[in-house]
């Protein structure tokens, strides 16, 4: 049960983003409106920077620039002594079209931060010097060949995983067909590469964000399209490895993602009352019901592992008939790409924090697998 | 076997058009944020106003009610103490142990529902007594639950003593009909029941039991058949009752509340010494008699009847979802495996049932502003992804005030978890340096063991003092004992205060040597040295010569080096002419005191010890 309570904005037209800041203490809004003089443009998102690296925000707008703001405490001898301000502290002005994300790095990177553009470019930018965060200097441009609308680093901070970053792209032509690309820093290089497409995702991409890694050797990454579909990713290193795998995978209970919550707007004033029920929040937007797809075969160094097949009198069984045979014993077949995706009206997505049930229910850790 | 999810919940958010604008939002640790949106950039949009709020949605509303915090924090404690006695458990006590337990968390859940009725009783506002109401029968129905798997799963009650059991759940849950029930059910002969059923303390096998129940079976029976009772129609439907007449029982529907009476009722007077393995038979036939098609079950019921199969993994799948948190099924089955009864059903990434629950539920814990440090426990009792989850939670937790985050900390350095105890420390020195508590900055900075952000704090302070010519927080830097030696700024930090204290207990030789062994030793920064060079001067004016020849050619020669380096300026302005002009006197003054303390030093060592 969903219980909302709601506080004024002080925007006078449409807001574009929110965000919560590390603790969930402080909330930043960004806007089309221009009453306060941030930005010459609508300002898309707005992001906040680990507290480790103290109160610090990035923006990104319509006007071709992303900006990073600090929160100044007064001096003691000035009139503002103890009261707070926002200041700008620098402005990344390497587009040249509008920037419609940015996104702080994971902190263990170090005070870093990516941003991506209608013309299609991610750029990373770094401040060496934490204490002084009007010198970014600019590490990376990754040109990913089509307009991008979002971006997530993965959270992980295992040694084992290299830096990454997911990019989406809204771009609407039915042709193209990058519209997830993911980026993995090579140390050789020292370089971004790009790591993975996934070929599946033929909508325009709104949002996207990684799980948190609680200790997985793969990563869960979310789609925000027309749906919502949720993918993992899981690293291969030898070919031989595939077998063991496939089998292992097979054999243990993989999750299943189910919609267990709706946030609807009603369009008047009402107590915002839900029906009584139970249910945690899987990635909040409105999601009907879900479908369950397999495609074809992915390419690259990441496979996505096989589903186990629903059980019979499953809500999945219904759309049986769309999945493929069960894998036959090694040696297996090229594995498939698997996807969860529910129907959606599109959202702007970000990863629940752990606590946030975003496995199912444990109405499904039960061993019967009656077949399909 | 079927799909038991209902639709997901639908939850109005009022004032946001969802046919022409969508919605944008964003998690934090224990709320969401929404606010509408439109995603479509590149139209104007139309003249549709928006919503002018932001709303922030709480989905655990549980942890917030006062009533239900006890429930939290005393279960909490018998949870632990359930782990911790694991290992002592052995043998014939550990049945009796873990039904001890079982009891206890019953009486945790009455004693909250008891004060939650008593709450609702005397609400003043019709919709929260309603609601408070609602509240305690769904905790009545909790423990009527628990109640039942104690007694099927933990107690585990063989043919016999488990119908006695039955008794006892049903009589505690029906109480409003027990007055009734007994005049209808066991008028007749009371007393010949109570011996019968005498069992602690009774000798008889089941076999003795089951013959003598037999035999007075048949002669009721014979009653009835003779029509002993044909006189007095009640009479008759009473014999018939104890007969175990279903018809004869269901025709006194209304006194019975629900299948569940009914079934014990039946099972009382047709089948006292029922195995357990037969229960479910009884128990689905019941249901279907009782409920006569006229309606269908309910959750409860489905429960109910999945604990009567002794489908273990059914009753906690249909109370998680039956349920508006995970407070139940965590802890009951936590329970329940420990009387070994969950097979490990692995998940995903190895962690099992249990576990999982746990997580769950502990998750839910740590958006609450105190609640969060019983989490804390549930973590440290799941091996698998117990630690790693408690890693991440404890980071969000708001450091509002000193003592929260001391106890934080607190709980992070018992456990290790020493890149968490560092990144806090980090956030709160970040906080102080920005606030300009560069006291307390310099001791997270210290607690974090972190160098380089000690060193800054330690720049600080040095500015500090350039500036004001005094230092803050002497009592900090006076005491930093072995602490000073996390970063050479820091030790020079203190070495520094030490000189400023020796100075001014007049122990100027001790003094004199401490501030030149903080230049030659390299530990002050080149930029301060002009700063220690002056702060020499007075003791070079001593009419005592303190500095030894030794040590002010030591002196003088750090002043030569520090002159000679001075790079170049490249267009002086006004300003800079003007501080060359200060920097300049000053190394004539310095020149001059020093020339003057060497001659009186030579004089002195020449004259007294004749070198």
């Amino acid at each position: 049960m969903f219980v909302a309570r709601s506080i004024a904005a002080d925007h006078k037209d449409l807001i574009h983003d929110v965000s919560f800041d590390f603790h969930g203490r402080r909330m930043a809004t960004c806007s089309s409106d221009q009453s306060v003089k941030t930005h010459s443009g609508s300002v898309w998102r707005v992001t906040w920077a680990h507290p480790e690296f103290g109160q610090v925000l990035a923006s990104c707008s319509f006007d071709r620039t992303a900006a990073v703001w600090e929160e100044i405490v007064g001096e003691s001898n000035d009139k503002l002594r103890g009261q707070s301000h926002w200041v700008k502290r620098t402005t990344l002005v390497d587009s040249r079209t509008s920037v419609t994300d940015v996104k702080f790095a994971p902190k263990h990177m170090g005070l870093m931060l990516a941003t991506c553009s209608a013309d299609g470019i991610v750029r990373i930018y770094e401040a060496p010097d934490v204490m002084n965060l009007s010198q970014w200097s600019l590490q990376h441009e990754i040109s990913c060949k089509l307009s991008c609308s979002c971006i997530s680093w993965n959270p992980s901070s295992s040694r084992a995983h290299s830096p990454m970053i997911a990019v989406g792209s809204d771009d609407s032509s039915p042709n193209t067909m990058a519209k997830v690309q993911i980026f993995e820093y090579n140390e050789n290089t020292r370089k971004y590469a790009k790591a993975e497409t996934l070929m599946t995702v033929t909508d325009p991409v709104h949002d996207i964000a990684f799980a948190p890694n609680l200790g997985r050797s793969f990563h869960i990454l979310a789609i925000a399209t027309k749906d919502v579909r949720i993918f993992t990713l899981k690293p291969v290193r030898v070919l031989i490895m595939l077998m063991y795998l496939a089998v292992f995978l097979s054999a243990n209970y993989m999750d299943n993602w189910k919609c267990t919550g709706i946030l609807k707007g009603n369009g008047s004033p009402v107590n915002g009352s839900s029906q009584q029920g139970s249910s945690n929040p899987s990635l909040g937007s409105n999601i009907p019901n879900l479908q369950n797809s397999l495609n074809g075969s992915s390419a690259g160094r990441y496979f996505f592992p096989p589903l186990d097949s629903p059980r019979a009198g499953s809500r999945w069984s219904s759309y049986a008939q769309l999945l493929p045979p069960p894998p036959p014993p090694p040696p297996p077949p090229p594995p498939p790409l698997v996807e969860h995706s529910c129907d959606a009206d599109t959202a702007s997505l970000q990863y629940p924090h752990p606590h946030r049930g975003y496995f199912s229910r444990p109405l499904n850790p039960l061993p019967e697998n009656e077949g399909v | 076997m079927e799909e038991l999810d209902g639709e997901p919940t639908v939850t109005l958010i009022p004032g946001v058009n969802s046919k022409k604008k969508q919605m944008c939002f964003d998690w934090g640790p224990g709320e969401m944020l929404v606010c509408e949106t439109s995603f479509n950039k590149k139209e104007q949009p139309e003249m549709v106003p928006n919503c002018p709020f932001i709303y922030i949605i709480r989905k655990d509303i549980d942890i917030y009610s006062k009533i239900l915090r006890k429930l939290f924090n005393e279960s909490h404690g018998i949870f632990v103490g359930l782990q911790r006695i694991e290992e002592e458990l052995t043998g014939k006590s550990r049945k009796a142990q873990l039904v001890r337990v079982s009891k206890n968390y019953r009486s945790v859940i009455r004693a909250c529902m008891e004060e939650m009725h008593q709450v609702a009783i005397a609400a003043k506002d019709p919709v929260s007594g309603r609601q408070l109401s609602s509240q305690v029968s769904i905790l009545s129905a909790m423990e009527l639950i628990w109640n039942l798997c104690e007694i099927l799963f933990i107690e585990v009650a063989p043919a016999g003593p488990l119908l006695l059991h039955l008794l006892d759940w049903v009589r505690l849950h029906v109480c409003e009909v027990d007055s009734l029930s007994a005049d209808v059910l066991g008028s007749e002969n009371p007393s010949k029941h109570d011996n019968f059923w005498n069992l602690p303390g009774n000798t008889q096998t089941l076999t003795e039991l089951e013959l003598k129940w037999q035999h007075w079976h048949e002669e009721c029976e014979r009653h009835l058949q003779d029509g002993t009772f044909a006189a007095s129609p009640h009479l008759e439907s009473l014999c018939k009752i104890m007969l175990g007449d279903e018809a004869a029982l269901l025709e006194h529907k209304e006194l019975l509340s629900n299948w569940y009476h009914f079934l014990v009722t039946r099972l009382l007077y047709s089948h006292p010494t029922v195995k357990p393995i037969d229960l479910h038979f009884y128990a689905q036939s019941s249901l279907d008699l009782f409920l006569g098609g006229e309606s269908s079950p309910e959750p409860l019921d489905n429960i109910l009847m999945a604990a009567f199969e002794f489908d273990i993994h059914q009753v906690i799948k249909e109370c998680s979802i039956a349920l508006s948190n995970w407070w139940f099924v965590a802890h009951l089955t936590d329970l329940l495996d420990h009387c070994k009864l969950l097979q490990s059903h692995n998940l995903y990434f190895g962690s099992n049932m249990r576990e999982f629950l746990l997580l769950e539920y502990a998750s839910g814990l740590f958006a609450h502003h105190s609640l969060w440090q019983l989490g804390v426990d549930y973590f440290d009792y799941c091996p698998e992804l117990g630690r790693v989850s408690l890693e991440l939670h404890i980071e969000r937790i708001p450091l509002n005030t000193e003592q929260k985050a001391l106890k934080v900390l607190r709980i992070c350095e018992q456990r290790q978890m020493t890149e968490q105890v560092r990144s806090i420390c980090k956030i709160l020195a970040m906080k102080a340096v920005r606030n300009n508590r560069l006291g307390s900055a310099l001791s997270w900075s210290i607690r974090a063991k972190d160098a380089a952000f000690a060193t800054l704090v330690s720049d600080r302070f040095l500015r500090d003092y350039c500036e004001r010519g005094c230092f803050s927080d002497l009592d900090l830097i006076d005491n930093l004992g072995p602490a000073m030696m996390l970063s050479d700024r820091l030790t020079f930090l203190g070495k520094y205060r030490e000189f400023h204290r020796l100075y001014g207990e007049k122990r100027f030789v001790d003094a004199a040597s401490l501030l030149l062994s903080l230049m030659t030793s390299q530990i002050a920064p080149r930029s301060f040295w002009m700063t220690l060079l002056t702060d020499a001067l007075p003791l070079l004016e001593q009419k005592q010569v303190i500095f030894s020849a030794e040590q002010t050619y030591e002196l003088m020669r750090c002043l030569e080096d520090l002159t000679s380096e001075r790079p170049e300026h490249g267009e002086p302005d006004a300003q800079q002419l003007q501080d060359d002009d200060i920097e300049t006197t000053k190394v004539e003054m310095l020149r001059l005191a020093l020339a003057r303390n060497l001659a009186g030093a030579i004089l002195r060592e020449g004259s007294l010890e004749g070198s």
